[in-house]
């Protein structure tokens, strides 16, 4: 953490970058925006993330835009998947239903997300990052962990300034501002990230991360999300203090696994490693419809989309999976999720529609639905997908080589070149 | 109620029961065993509500009642009682209670009204006819672990048993399959199963009919009705509903224009088998036969794990051939295999492969190949 009044700190100016000891703005250029710390030079770990990513990249790509709240998300039903620091003034906030964002804040200006833009600026950020350090865990389009330890003499620079230097280079390049987090593991990088946005850079230390801790709620853990709160809660668990009373055999009793991790997290211990490229778990995508929907054709025509666009990615990854899960949510914000484990993997969109498409049956009647979704888990190689062929459906090889046609035939002439009929529904 | 009996006639009749009623069930009643003691005999029936099953028993009736009560604690207390035990059961209606006595031992047990049990409705049965219980046996035994377990397609869930058209006229057929497997049984018409309509006798069914079976001297009724089944000894009647759905046809996939023919010992191939898929990494444990003239190679090739091959001597004078296989689909076919050497009839690497057991076209098995 920073701290005006210490001594002994180190200190690094966030505009050029230069090191120094004293208290005050930056000896070189006079700046104020200088981060200390007195284990600043020492620290390893950091969580990058950017600042409003989807809507800062709107807002740079559409100066008009800039003093203006700004909201990404789809239609009226949907959700807000980022809201500028303006709409958040309002209240805004990110997974919020759509209908409620709008009310909140009247005036925002509502843009669809456009995923390959965003991707694209992704890409140049993580190249960035290449350069400093191969240990980089992206969590998603817009953050990740880096593990920047023994970078110090490859650089020249301690990992503090080549972060810095990252934060900069975003601002001055791709015009986007980013946090940092630097501490020595990742549960207390991904919280210190948090903790000055937008732009900022905290500091956790070892020497106060039993302070730091000690009166924080625990659902600062990544995580923790509202039943574990709840069951937390039950316990008279709230802040991390509460957990430091707990024995370790207790908390695994009462918790099971996720009890020993509180008990490490409790003492700022985390031992997981920045992991590259942590393997892709499952692909799925889901759809939240304009009006809820109860027409069994209706539904069909959504998870036949969705299966295809489910299957592009899988196609594209070169995976295949062999869990189709169904979900679907009710009027009533219930969700429902159906799963089905396949015999052979897959990556076709047909095999996977046809496998959900009976599960779908069965739920109609607790209709209507406001979202549906189709997912692929358990995933593999694509070269253990469709290994054999049905006896009772011979027909599925053809349709399979129809589907890999249908992909050749998009590819050269557009997603529209060719479809199913029952994508018309 | 009131009635003694032999402590291992009564552990073979709660035994039966216990494992028709299902572990985990809401209606606590499904969960007994009733039992009706009148005349000489002891009937114990216990049901799932797809399945029953009443095993009558000999008994000295000292008053005759019915009751229920918990099949499988009455299963358990009968199972720890010594051998050669007689047991006493006596239901007592002011109290509710069921008593178990055998030597020292006293149980009290709990019951439900024995109004409240669920008796199958009985069934207009349009075909019965006998058979020995060997025959039975090799049926259904030969044809059940190509049952499917997917929910999607329930009516692959069961043995499909009906009267089919073979080369020397009518046969009692059971046919199972899951898409990758098939194997197709057949059996002497048994007098008086002409017309027999064709049913899907489910998974629990035959893994309960086959408990049935094991005498070979027992004479088996059957009973065929649209929606029920029915197999019958003097002591042992199970009934159970049909799987409501079509079984596909299945004559369609079976090829006859496979002509590569291997013949192999059972028993090597499946040893070999066996031993080149130990280093095989994946789930699906690829295993491939590449053959030329009386040879057969089994290979596995698994860039994570290693590599794996065995050479077999082998009748075969085709053309040379490499095809895949799920070394589990490999085994569980070569182990219906018992007298004479498996044949293998291929086609290509993308057909389906038939195989049988010498020249007895009686009992066909066909599998998918894989992709390797």
């Amino acid at each position: 953490m920073t701290d005006t009044l210490g001594v002994n700190m180190s200190a690094l100016c966030r505009d050029c970058l230069t090191t120094f000891d004293t208290t005050g703005r930056c000896l070189s250029c006079g700046s104020p925006r200088v981060v200390r710390h007195a284990e600043l030079l020492d620290l390893t770990i950091a969580h990058m993330d950017c600042d409003a990513f989807y809507a800062s990249v709107e807002k740079r790509d559409n100066p008009a835009l800039m003093d203006r709240p700004v909201i990404i998300g789809g239609g009226d039903r949907g959700v807000v998947s980022t809201a500028c620091y303006i709409a958040r003034i309002h209240g805004v906030k990110s997974a919020m239903p759509m209908f409620q964002a709008r009310k909140l804040c009247p005036d925002a200006v509502v843009i669809k997300p456009r995923m390959s833009v965003y991707a694209d600026v992704s890409r140049q950020i993580r190249q960035m990052m290449d350069e400093m350090t191969p240990a980089i865990e992206p969590l998603s389009l817009d953050e990740a962990f880096l593990d920047l330890s023994g970078t110090q003499t490859l650089h020249g620079l301690p990992p503090a300034v080549t972060l810095a230097r990252l934060i900069l280079r975003m601002r001055r390049e791709l015009g986007l501002t980013g946090s940092i987090g630097l501490s020595h593991n990742k549960f207390l990088a991904k919280i210190a990230s948090d903790m000055n946005k937008p732009h900022g850079f905290s500091v956790i230390g070892r020497a106060e991360t039993a302070d730091f801790l000690r009166d924080k709620p625990v659902r600062l853990i990544w995580g923790v999300g509202a039943a574990t709160q709840q069951s937390l809660d039950r316990a008279g668990i709230h802040t991390f203090a509460d957990l430091l009373r707990w024995d370790q055999s207790d908390l695994v009793a009462r918790f099971g696994a996720m009890g020993d991790r509180l008990w490490h997290l409790a003492r700022g211990m985390d031992n997981r490693t920045v992991q590259r490229n942590a393997p892709m778990k499952s692909i799925s995508n889901e759809t939240t419809f304009h009006t809820d929907i109860t027409d069994r054709d209706l539904l069909l025509g959504h998870l036949w989309r969705l299966c295809e666009k489910v299957s592009d990615r899988a196609k594209a990854k070169e995976l295949a999976g062999r869990v189709a899960t169904l979900k679907l949510k009710t009027k009533a914000f219930k969700t429902l999720t159906r799963r089905v484990t396949l015999r052979d993997a897959t990556q076709l969109a047909d095999t996977l529609y046809r496998h959900l498409a009976p599960l779908l049956d069965v739920e109609t009647t607790q209709g209507p639905f406001r979202l549906i979704g189709a997912g692929l888990s358990d995933l593999c190689p694509q070269d253990q997908a469709e290994r054999v062929g049905d006896l009772l459906d011979p027909m599925a090889h053809k349709r399979g080589q129809a589907e890999r046609a249908t992909d050749q035939i998009r590819a050269k002439f557009g997603t529209d070149a060719i479809f199913k009929g029952r994508a018309l529904r | 109620m009131k009635l003694s009996i032999e402590r291992a006639t009564l552990l073979k009749a709660v035994s039966q029961a216990q494992s028709v009623v299902e572990r985990r069930n809401t209606i606590p009643i499904l969960a007994n065993v009733l039992i009706e003691a009148e005349g000489d005999t002891a009937s114990f029936r216990a049901t799932d509500l797809d399945i029953e099953v009443v095993d009558k028993a000999n008994a000295h009736i000292e008053r005759a009642g019915a009751t229920t009560v918990s099949a499988v604690t009455l299963h358990e207390i009968v199972r720890k009682l010594p051998d050669g035990a007689l047991v006493t059961l006596t239901d007592d209606s002011a109290t509710g209670r069921l008593t178990v006595e055998a030597g020292r031992s006293n149980f009290s047990l709990a019951t439900l009204p024995k109004e409240d049990f669920p008796v199958m409705a009985t069934s207009e049965y349009t075909a019965n006819f006998s058979a020995p219980a060997p025959v039975l046996r090799r049926l259904f035994d030969k044809s059940k672990f190509a049952i499917s377990t997917e929910e999607t397609r329930y009516y692959l869930n069961g043995v499909y048993m009906h009267v089919a058209d073979a080369d020397g006229g009518q046969v009692l057929r059971c046919v199972a399959t899951d898409g990758h497997r098939l194997a197709r049984i057949d059996a002497d018409l048994p007098d008086g199963a002409a017309g027999t309509p064709g049913v899907i006798v489910p998974r629990k069914t035959v893994a309960e009919l086959r408990k049935l079976l094991d005498d070979d001297d027992m004479q088996i009724a059957v009973s065929v009705s649209e929606t029920k089944v029915r197999f019958a000894t003097p002591s042992i009647t199970l009934t159970s509903k049909v799987i409501d759905g079509t079984f596909p046809d299945y004559t369609r996939v079976i090829p006859t224009g496979n002509t590569r023919r291997l013949e192999v010992d059972a028993n090597d191939f499946a040893k070999a088998v066996d031993r080149v898929a130990t280093v095989s990494s994946e789930r699906s444990r690829a295993v491939k036969l590449s053959l030329d003239e009386d040879r057969l190679v089994l290979s596995v090739n698994s860039p994570d794990s290693g590599a794996a091959e065995e050479e077999l001597a082998v009748a075969y004078a085709d053309e040379p051939l490499e095809i895949g296989f799920n070394a589990k689909y490999l085994l569980e076919i070569a182990s219906q295999v018992d007298r004479e050497n498996a044949v293998f009839m291929f086609n290509s690497s993308g057909d389906p492969t038939l195989m049988r057991e010498g020249n007895d076209t009686t009992a066909v098995y066909l599998v998918m190949p894989m992709r390797v």
